[in-house]
């Protein structure tokens, strides 16, 4: 006798547990650990993971950077902003990415296949590094720089979407990545 | 203040039998009309964002949005449902455990700190300095008291959870029950745990955040303000799981007579929850820059799932103790005619139910799979975002409360329900309107659309992304979806209020409404194949399927992408 809300038997602890609840734990427990195990093997059998290289930072220091790093790698203005340079860095080099109200600086230009370590930091706020149509997303924080080696695999021009609320011009925020054959 | 031990006034329910304290009744009047009042208020900023979203609308601009966003966020997501919580803990302390309520006026405190709280916050958000989000990441500055008042809110959210804790105390002091709790208050209580913890966390990093909005602090670390924010943001959903999952017990109680397939599993499981469920916290820093792949994985798996596995274990035992109990009474034929006999129509199984199931595959199954290390890159602050806890909170939480609150409006309120045939299809429309929008939304969301944006189309801007003619359309689908539960919502509101207002009394030879126990019934051997309920196995089987088949689609997905290390 008795229901979900009254006291419970007494030798409540001591009663059988019924089939189908001995069952169905066997099979979701199971899965549980699979899920597990295989969240842990994806960093070796997968080749998209997090790297977890990040160090602390100023936000004026890596504004220094981002701006080195653009001047000494620009090719050209970009033809549907001439006021934005775009940024062609060699394979394999640091590529520094800079978010602030309301863009993602500078515009860059990879090279289909190959390597390259993005840095991704914020100058002001908290911001979103989404990038589009691939879906990649990160998240930027002022005084903080994060380290991702990307291999672009696809050739076409991709957005860089903010996709952390930033301030009242947060949906106005945009960058982009070309990436050649 | 002292417990006091007059005696207070209690009446004995006609419709259930249970007795009632008349001072936590008015507590948990006031907290319940006050909840819904808020409801109506969220789901109206609701309303706002969705016609913002839905493309071809797309009615406020930039500003009005954000505000809009910053007030659902807040109002739908904590203060209704907190509110509701409270009214619960309070019902199920006292009425459950035939027990007086510990200290009436600290409950009153609650009820005054968490109204003038929301008071504040409301003022400021509307005033418009304060368009930061629910999550309000520093340096992002909202004005002070849009911080004082969500602490103002949390502090007496806090002195609630100790009267509960009190009301407790003083059943185990003067015997009102024997044994162990009931399943139900044990639920509660694992709530109230979680709660504490909660609440705990958010004055730790609200009120530095007040005191740099007011100057006193230079600063505070945006990265630790988001790992700390997130104990008391996801957390505080995780109360409302556990709240939400307790009344599923309830209801399968009082509407069928059923008692938990097995004690031990159901506590057990509840138990889990105190022990990993806020790990889950980590779902939100994922993505973050300097926190290892280790500390990521024991985390966000709630160390090796053992919190998934207590809602996979929840999810079957609700509708198996509904299976048993209906077998019990007769039911017994074939695999599911204990499930086509449920009363569809009553708002409170119905609502219940579509809890259920919404929470489970839509909320739940989303949940698991987003909160992979890896798959998180492909979901972290999309708009699937959105889609996932709208089917766990609304779908779920907000769902499950509506079907309490049909059961406990004769109660507490002795009035019957009005309009009953808007009743009867009030938690279809709500429940599957929500549906729609979380499952759009997880396909814009999972197509790259962002999240707290108020333009996808990026009118205007040079660097302008193309989103495509899909994301236009499932976020129109979406949104539709969200327009439809507004509606719902707002019939949920326009019955309960009528009730209260004009609904017919209840009459003092009225009929028990709580059925009568299942095992009552003498039918001894039932099921199928060895199993009690075979039914709710094979649903099972089904979400898990569900489940795996959706989990290895997303790592597809995820093998296509730019390898990333």
């Amino acid at each position: 006798m008795g229901y979900s809300f009254t006291a419970p038997d007494k030798n409540w602890a001591r009663e059988p547990i019924e089939k189908t609840e001995i069952l169905w734990i066997t099979i979701a427990g199971s899965w549980c650990l699979f899920m597990f195990v295989w969240m842990i093997a994806w960093h070796w059998i997968g080749n998209q993971n997090m790297r977890t290289e990040a160090y602390r930072t100023f936000t004026d220091v890596y504004a220094k950077k981002t701006e080195d790093f653009t001047k000494q790698y620009t090719v050209r203005q970009d033809a549907s902003d001439p006021s934005l340079p775009v940024v062609a860095p060699p394979p394999g080099s640091d590529v520094y990415l800079a978010g602030s109200t309301f863009q993602w600086r500078p515009v860059l230009e990879l090279q289909k296949g190959k390597s390259y370590r993005i840095h991704i930091s914020s100058l002001d706020y908290v911001h979103g590094f989404s990038l589009q149509p691939e879906n990649i997303n990160f998240q930027a924080y002022p005084g903080y720089e994060q380290v991702i080696t990307m291999t672009p695999n696809k050739a076409g021009t991709y957005g860089i979407v903010c996709n952390e609320y930033c301030g009242l011009g947060h949906h106005i925020m945009l960058g982009r990545i070309y990436v050649k054959e | 203040m002292a417990i006091t031990t007059a005696q207070s006034p209690f009446r004995t329910d006609p419709l259930t039998g249970l007795r009632i304290d008349l001072t936590a009744a008015t507590l948990v009047k006031t907290n319940a009309v006050l909840a819904v009042v808020f409801l109506l208020v969220g789901g109206l900023a609701g309303l706002l964002v969705a016609l913002t979203r839905w493309p071809a609308v797309h009615l406020l601009p930039a500003d009005l949005f954000y505000m809009a966003l910053t007030a659902h966020g807040l109002v739908a997501l904590v203060v209704w449902i907190v509110f509701f919580e409270m009214a619960a803990i309070y019902f199920v302390a006292t009425a459950l455990l035939n027990c007086r309520l510990a200290a009436p006026k600290w409950a009153w405190a609650q009820v005054v700190l968490m109204t003038v709280g929301t008071a504040i916050t409301t003022v400021a958000v509307l005033q418009g300095e304060s368009s930061v989000m629910f999550s309000a990441y520093v340096p992002l500055a909202a004005a002070p008291h849009f911080y004082l008042g969500i602490i103002l809110f949390a502090v007496g959210a806090l002195i609630g959870c100790f009267v509960f804790w009190g009301t407790l105390v003083i059943a185990k002091e003067e015997k009102t029950y024997e044994g162990s709790l009931p399943l139900i208050v044990y639920g509660c209580m694992v709530a109230v745990v979680i709660a504490i913890f909660t609440l705990a966390t958010g004055a730790i990093i609200l009120i530095p955040a007040l005191l740099w909005s007011l100057g006193l602090i230079k600063s505070v670390d945006p990265m630790m303000y988001r790992v700390i924010f997130w104990g008391f943001g996801h957390s505080s959903q995780q109360i409302n799981v556990t709240a939400h999952i307790t009344i599923w017990y309830l209801v399968a109680g009082l509407a069928f007579g059923a008692k938990p397939m097995s004690e031990k599993v159901s506590r057990t499981a509840f138990l889990l929850y105190i022990l990993f469920l806020q790990l889950g916290s980590t779902h939100h820093l994922l993505s973050d820059p300097g926190l290892s792949a280790s500390w990521k994985i024991v985390n966000t798996s709630y160390m090796m799932y053992l919190a998934v596995l207590a809602s996979l274990i929840h999810g079957l035992t609700v509708p198996g103790s509904i299976e048993v109990a209906q077998r019990r009474n007769g039911l017994n034929n074939g695999l599911f005619e204990w499930l086509r006999k449920c009363p569809w129509g009553n708002p409170v199984f119905s609502s219940t139910i579509l809890s259920i199931i919404i929470f489970g595959f839509i909320g739940g199954i989303s949940g698991v799979v987003m909160s992979v290390e890896q798959i998180n890159m492909i979901i972290h602050n999309t708009i699937y975002v959105p889609g996932h806890f709208h089917g766990t909170v609304a779908g779920g939480t907000t769902l499950a409360f509506m079907g309490l609150t049909y059961y406990l409006v004769p109660v507490l309120f002795q009035r019957q329900l009005i309009m009953k045939p808007l009743a009867a299809i009030q938690p279809w429309l709500f429940g599957g309107g929500i549906a729609v929008f979380a499952v759009a939304l997880m396909g814009a969301g999972t197509l790259g659309v962002p999240r707290r944006h108020q333009d996808m189309t990026f009118a205007g801007q040079a660097l302008a992304h193309d989103y495509g003619g899909m994301n236009q359309l499932l976020m129109a689908i979406g949104e539709i979806g969200g327009v439809v539960s507004v509606i719902g919502g707002a019939a949920f509101i326009l019955i309960v209020v009528g009730s209260i207002l004009i609904g017919e009394p209840v009459p003092a030879n009225a009929k028990n409404i709580v059925a009568p126990p299942a095992d009552a019934g003498g039918h001894k051997e039932i099921g199928m194949g060895g199993l009690e309920a075979p039914g709710t196995f094979v649903l099972a089987l089904t979400l898990f399927a569900c489940l795996v088949l959706y989990y290895f689609v997303n790592f597809k997905y995820l093998a296509t992408l730019w390898p990333l290390s």
